[in-house]
């Protein structure tokens, strides 16, 4: 046997081995309903293994060990967002107490409940400003400094880059008290302004790093040919420098954008109302009827809503996404 | 690496009618922006602490502010809170980082070598890292509660226990959430570096007859050892820095907190600012002996790494 043949055997029959293990363990140890997500999962893995060992020699260059580790990995990725899905859907407090993955008596409840809510509200107006309006600042403010960085010569390009990569590294937690104490004196405590300022400390060096590694890419030397083809020096940087640009522009907003969207520190140190409170620090303000009891449904239908533009972005722009994140931090 | 992309700038300098002067001066404009406002909130707001961490001073007692000198720090290095915390953090980021390595290695030989469905699992990666850390540390929170919880009913655990009511058990939930939210991170990183591995190496490695494991540490994990360390450096200083999920999920109760945690109580919920401006200066200077504790360890200055 071929070594490649030889490791699909393997593999093919590892596979069973895990889908087997997951269906008896279902079937031993978890009660219903949740056996059912058990016994689908091991039947992906057997279907797998058996698909391996009868028709891998259809399409030889296919191996077995990542087809395996690919489903263990969206198996790692999903599980805890699928359990948010299912806590969300679950209806009134006996199903939500009862434990358990699956919900029995799933409804939308929640999140009629969750969109009612004007913290909520007025946090997803926030959050989605604030996070715009920073990461256009910094990728501008970014693109300049990395087209000097990428492209030109200067004394003390080293320390442009030093101090990125120092600020990526502080600890903002640290910067919150004095912030907190400025911004009191200043009047911005509790407005938009006063996160953006603060979201720039770290969506800069973010972009800064994103961006130089882009730009290092670019053929510079196109916009001189094209000049020398008798295009005007502005048209030359409209024609061919913009478009190889833009691509890694538009992945450092994104990458950027996700920051600013996650943010939590700034956004419960900085802000106290509906005025400018974003939304992670929204959600860990969620109080129910009473100020014990803690709407966990609820909670878990806003962590979803807040969620869906992170896949919708994720899903469309992938590929984007990681040569972006990547080439900032590895390429040399 | 570095010869692919070798310096633009000495193409740059070759170009005729460009004095260097002026190019010098047309970079600051164009970089300026962007490092003013970067030391301005972040430079400015760190001076002031250090000036107010000098002083006993109490947002809501403003006219008892007074001049003690560095009294603020030795209350902090003196208390065994402090401590704690610190140990807590390092523990934290031992454990996440080593874990994150090898199961991040494993996801990134995945995505190396798969062919179908790329796309898919690359995507499915993302979730975790696109996630709010905040939404993270809710799902674990409440997979791990006994009553809304499935782990306890699926392990069949005593329903009156919570790993929340303890100090490992709860240090173990916030390890598996940082784990289970950055581990695509690094897989990211480790994926580029894996494909920076000269495969002639690796195939002569193998028609001379040597093992994987041969192969692996002989090999691929040399030739890996830049964006290994990228992702070990980043993402320990991020684990340091830990604040979001022992905040959502203990409210740093059961001595679970980080010195970021006691950073912001001491700031933000007592507003002692002089105290807790004493913390942050601390806390940023753990962050620089953590920082250059790890580039010693692995002998590399890292702005060569990225080919300057």
């Amino acid at each position: 046997m071929s070594p490649r043949r030889k490791s699909r055997v393997i593999w093919s029959f590892v596979a069973i081995v895990i889908g087997l293990a997951f269906a008896a363990i279902g079937v031993l140890a978890i009660e219903s309903p949740d056996l059912w997500l058990w016994l689908i999962v091991g039947t992906v893995f057997v279907i797998t293994g058996v698909v391996g060992l009868l028709i891998g020699e259809a399409a030889p260059q296919v191996s077995m060990g990542s087809v395996v580790g690919a489903e263990l990995i969206v198996l790692y990725t999903l599980t805890p967002v699928v359990y948010l899905v299912s806590l969300s859907l679950k209806g009134g407090n006996a199903d939500v107490n009862q434990g358990g993955f699956l919900p029995h008596d799933p409804g939308f409840a929640n999140y009629e409940t969750v969109f009612q809510f004007e913290l909520f509200q007025r946090a997803l107006i926030n959050s989605t400003g604030i996070s715009i309006i920073s990461t256009t600042i910094s990728v501008v403010l970014a693109t300049f400094a990395a087209y000097a960085v990428a492209r030109l010569r200067f004394r003390g390009k080293k320390f442009v880059l030093s101090i990125a990569l120092a600020i990526a590294m502080f600890p903002v937690v640290a910067l919150v008290g004095p912030l907190f104490d400025m911004w009191r004196t200043l009047g911005i405590y509790d407005t938009w302004i006063g996160l953006i300022i603060p979201y720039l400390s770290f969506t800069l060096p973010m972009s800064i790093w994103v961006l130089s590694a882009f730009f290092r890419e670019i053929p510079w030397e196109m916009e001189q040919a094209a000049q020398v083809d008798g295009a005007t020096s502005w048209q030359a940087f409209r024609k061919v420098i913009v478009p190889l640009a833009a691509p890694g522009v538009f992945t450092a907003a994104i990458i950027t954008f996700f920051f600013a969207w996650n943010d939590f520190v700034f956004g419960i140190s900085l802000s106290s109302t509906t005025a400018s409170i974003p939304v992670p620090a929204s959600l860990a303000f969620f109080t129910g009827a009473s100020q014990f009891d803690q709407p966990i449904a609820a909670i878990a239908a806003a962590s979803v809503v807040v969620t869906v533009p992170i896949f919708v972005i994720v899903m469309l722009f992938q590929r984007k996404i990681v040569a972006g994140l990547t080439s900032g931090a590895v390429k040399g | 690496m570095a010869s692919t992309t070798a310096a633009p700038g000495r193409r740059v300098k070759t170009r005729e009618r460009t004095p260097e002067a002026a190019e010098n001066r047309l970079a600051w404009k164009l970089a300026g922006p962007a490092v003013a406002v970067m030391l301005l909130v972040t430079a400015w707001p760190m001076l002031r602490a250090l000036y107010l961490s000098l002083f006993s001073y109490r947002l809501t007692a403003p006219d008892d502010r007074e001049w003690v000198g560095l009294t603020n720090y030795w209350v902090v290095l003196s208390d065994p809170l402090w401590w704690r915390a610190v140990f807590v953090a390092v523990f934290i980021m031992v454990v996440t980082v080593s874990v994150e390595l090898v199961i991040g290695f494993g996801f990134a030989m995945v995505m190396n070598s798969i062919l179908v469905a790329r796309g898919l699992v690359r995507s499915s990666i993302l979730v975790p890292y696109g996630i709010i850390t905040v939404v993270s540390a809710y799902a674990w929170l409440y997979a791990f509660q006994p009553t809304t919880g499935f782990v306890n009913q699926w392990l069949h655990l005593d329903p009156s226990t919570t790993p929340f009511d303890n100090f490992w058990g709860s240090i173990m939930v916030i390890c598996l959430a940082e784990i289970w939210k950055t581990t695509p991170f690094i897989s990211l990183l480790l994926l580029a570096g894996l494909s920076q591995v000269p495969n002639d190496a690796v195939e002569a490695a193998t028609v001379d007859g040597a093992t994987w494991w041969q192969r692996l540490y002989k090999v691929i994990l040399p030739s890996m050892r830049a964006a290994i360390m990228v992702a070990v450096l980043f993402r320990a200083l991020d684990a340091y820095r830990i604040f979001d999920s022992p905040f959502i999920m203990t409210g740093f109760a059961n001595g679970t907190a980080p010195p970021s945690g006691l950073v912001y109580n001491a700031m933000i919920q007592r507003v002692e600012l002089g105290l807790g401006s004493a913390m942050s200066v601390l806390l940023f200077l753990s962050v620089l002996v953590v920082a250059f504790g790890l580039m010693k360890a692995f002998r590399v200055d890292l702005s060569q790494v990225r080919g300057e």
